[in-house]
């Protein structure tokens, strides 16, 4: 077991040696772990505007969402359907882009 | 009356039930074989496959509020029961951004493990184990009491018989097979969901020519074109809204059943995959919900369906009992059972590996207890657990339901989820601060959900409320990360600051050594 309980606090080599590696190495990880917290932040924010888009709309703008665009077709019942949409897009760009960015560099670091 | 059946089963409706039974037992025996140590218990010994995870999540997070009571709402209210629809999907890109995969790399069966892994660990075991188990009891309440009004009415059972038999398969399930029966069973059961549902779909498009427009504006012709549009019944007023949302998406991200199904795969690619199949099955069902729904309202009609039960639940079944005869309703309903079963099956054991992974075996034994004792703990606390519910559900009959996992919800997007986004993300993040946030959060939200309106007007029957808000996430939620946040600057923890790197690496790289192996060696190059 790698973790460590509050009795036995982590020597100082331990640290270093779970922390170690080529300090390029420590580098390359830092930028990685820097380059996907961007992508999950950027895709985080596309579905909060998204999905509170269209609850402010619920909101404020019950009206605009209860014009009808064709026979049983409302802008609100169009738009929920775009959410869910969005989600499946959302989480299909971030699936890419792991499984084409991420996953190789992954794989080059642990050599 | 065509409807008078519901409650007067018919053979097909009870071979059904009593089939979901006999698959749920079967299945329990063939994993109790395979139930042998801790880590077959909780995480299923890691070898599930990210498309099963994916299905045994969407299994784990469909409960009978989503099928039975979405459909309701949108029969009754229309437009306004598809807020739910969307909002409980859009939790689901956030646990995949940003929890599923550091959390499977960085823990072993709790969502715990992750706070505390560079943190001090009894002071953030006890506050996770609170966070967990506040979600988990009024999650499980919510089920409990839905699972016993349902077989209530669909089978003639009293009450506290139907808590206690969905309460008795559900440990027998948990104690012999562990995670791998819970995520067989649930598997079987969103298979079942997700064809039931499609089957019904499609059978009501049959007689609408196969285009849903017909049928939403077959509906709008029988109740108005009201129905098409926002009303006032989900959503009053806008920061309602603004509350509601953002508990339901940021909720999901921290519910401890969820979160623990995690493990259960061998990597965080694995991980990430069964997010992206979870994502595609849940918004492919709360599609169909909008023809569910629309179409009970088209075809049952709302009178008969609140003529059977006054919060609409029941629509589900009755539009399957008019499309398809009582054969179907009796599928249905047994469908409808399955769902209960394996979502308080999940919620029950993530409980229990809070009370006994993260309380005993860590707080109280520093982890040194041996795999036996391991397994007998987990056994004793899902025994407790799942009394827990069975007592919980009798005792609080009759609570609405539909308020109580609104409540879960916000518990947990303030409880849990703030102190695991910034365990996971913030290096200067503190023993202290993750503590004080996760009990901030937890107590905030307990405190103003009995100060709301729901509370205090709808339960207890006051005029006014001293907080304006259904859902109190918009207040609790901020003030979990300001706490954690601000506790965190006052009083810094260099040894938990040291140990980020090792955790940045293990966020990312995982474990890439064998079991038992201290520390991953550098990659020679």
């Amino acid at each position: 077991m790698p973790r460590q309980s509050d009795s036995e606090p982590p020597g100082k080599a331990a640290g270093t040696a779970i922390a170690g590696g080529p300090a390029e190495e420590l580098l390359e990880l830092q930028a990685l772990a820097a380059r996907r917290l961007r992508v999950a932040l950027w895709l985080t924010g596309a579905m909060l505007v998204i999905y509170f888009g269209f609850i402010l709309l619920v909101a404020f703008a019950k009206d605009f969402l209860g014009r009808s665009i064709a026979d049983g077709l409302s802008v609100g019942i169009l738009l929920g359907v775009l959410v869910i949409l969005a989600t499946w897009i959302v989480t299909w760009i971030y699936v890419r882009w792991a499984n084409r960015n991420y996953e190789p560099a992954l794989r080059r670091l642990r050599g | 009356m065509l409807y008078a059946k519901i409650g007067d089963p018919d053979a097909t409706a009870i071979v059904f039930f009593v089939l979901v039974i006999v698959i749920a037992l079967g299945i329990t025996l063939w994993a109790a074989r395979r139930t042998r140590s801790t880590e077959q218990f909780y995480a299923a010994g890691h070898t599930v496959t990210g498309f099963q995870n994916g299905l045994a999540l969407a299994g784990d997070y469909m409960s009978a509020a989503s099928f039975l009571g979405i459909a309701g709402l949108v029969a009754l209210y229309g437009f306004d029961g598809l807020i739910y629809s969307i909002g409980f999907l859009v939790g689901w890109p956030i646990v995949l951004l940003l929890i599923a995969e550091p959390l499977r790399n960085l823990g072993k069966y709790t969502f715990a493990d992750v706070v505390a892994y560079r943190l001090r660990q009894s002071p953030v075991r006890v506050a996770a184990a609170i966070g967990t188990i506040s979600v988990v009891v009024f999650y499980l309440i919510a089920q409990m009491v839905g699972a016993g009004s349902l077989i209530t009415l669909m089978f003639g059972l009293d009450y506290w018989l139907a808590v206690v038999i969905v309460g008795s398969v559900m440990l027998a399930l948990l104690l012999l097979g562990g995670m791998i029966a819970t995520t067989w069973v649930q598997i079987v059961k969103a298979v079942l969901l997700l064809g039931g549902a499609l089957v019904l779909a499609i059978w009501v498009l049959s007689k609408f020519s196969m285009n849903p427009l017909n049928l939403f504006q077959a509906a709008a012709d029988k109740n108005g074109q009201k129905v098409l549009a926002p009303g006032d019944k989900v959503v009053t007023g806008s920061w309602d809204a603004i509350s509601l949302g953002l508990a339901l998406m940021f909720g999901t991200a921290g519910l401890p059943h969820i979160l623990m199904r995690f493990y259960t795969v061998p990597d965080s690619r694995a991980a990430r995959s069964s997010v992206n199949w979870a994502t595609l099955f849940i918004g492919f069902f709360y599609i169909l919900t909008f023809v569910l729904g629309f179409g009970a309202m088209s075809l049952v009609g709302q009178g008969p369906i609140t003529a059977v039960e006054k919060g609409g639940n029941m629509a589900a079944p009755l539009l399957a009992q008019e499309v398809g005869g009582e054969p179907f309703l009796g599928f249905i309903a047994a469908v409808a059972f399955a769902t209960i079963l394996a979502v308080v099956a999940g919620l029950t054991l993530s409980g229990a590996a809070a009370l006994s992974h993260d309380l005993w075996v860590n707080v109280v034994r520093h982890d040194k207890a041996s795999e036996q004792e391991q397994l007998r703990v987990a056994r004793i606390a899902t025994l407790v657990m799942g009394g827990t519910a069975i007592v919980l559900g009798i005792v609080l009959e009759g609570q609405n339901v539909a308020f109580m996992v609104g409540l879960a919800f916000a518990i947990a997007a303030s409880a849990n989820f703030p102190a695991l986004l910034m365990a996971l993300f913030w290096r200067r993040f503190t023993t202290a601060g993750a503590v004080a946030s996760i009990v901030t959060g937890a107590v905030s939200a307990l405190v103003l959900i009995y100060i709301s309106p729901t509370i205090q007007e709808d339960v207890i029957g006051n005029d006014s409320s001293l907080f304006p808000l259904k859902n109190p996430a918009l207040v609790s939620m901020p003030l979990a990360f300001v706490t954690g946040i601000v506790v965190s600057l006052l009083r810094p923890e260099p040894r938990a600051v040291e140990r980020f790197i090792e955790a940045e690496r293990r966020h990312h790289l995982g474990i890439a050594v064998p079991k038992g192996a201290v520390a991953p060696r550098p990659a020679a190059k």
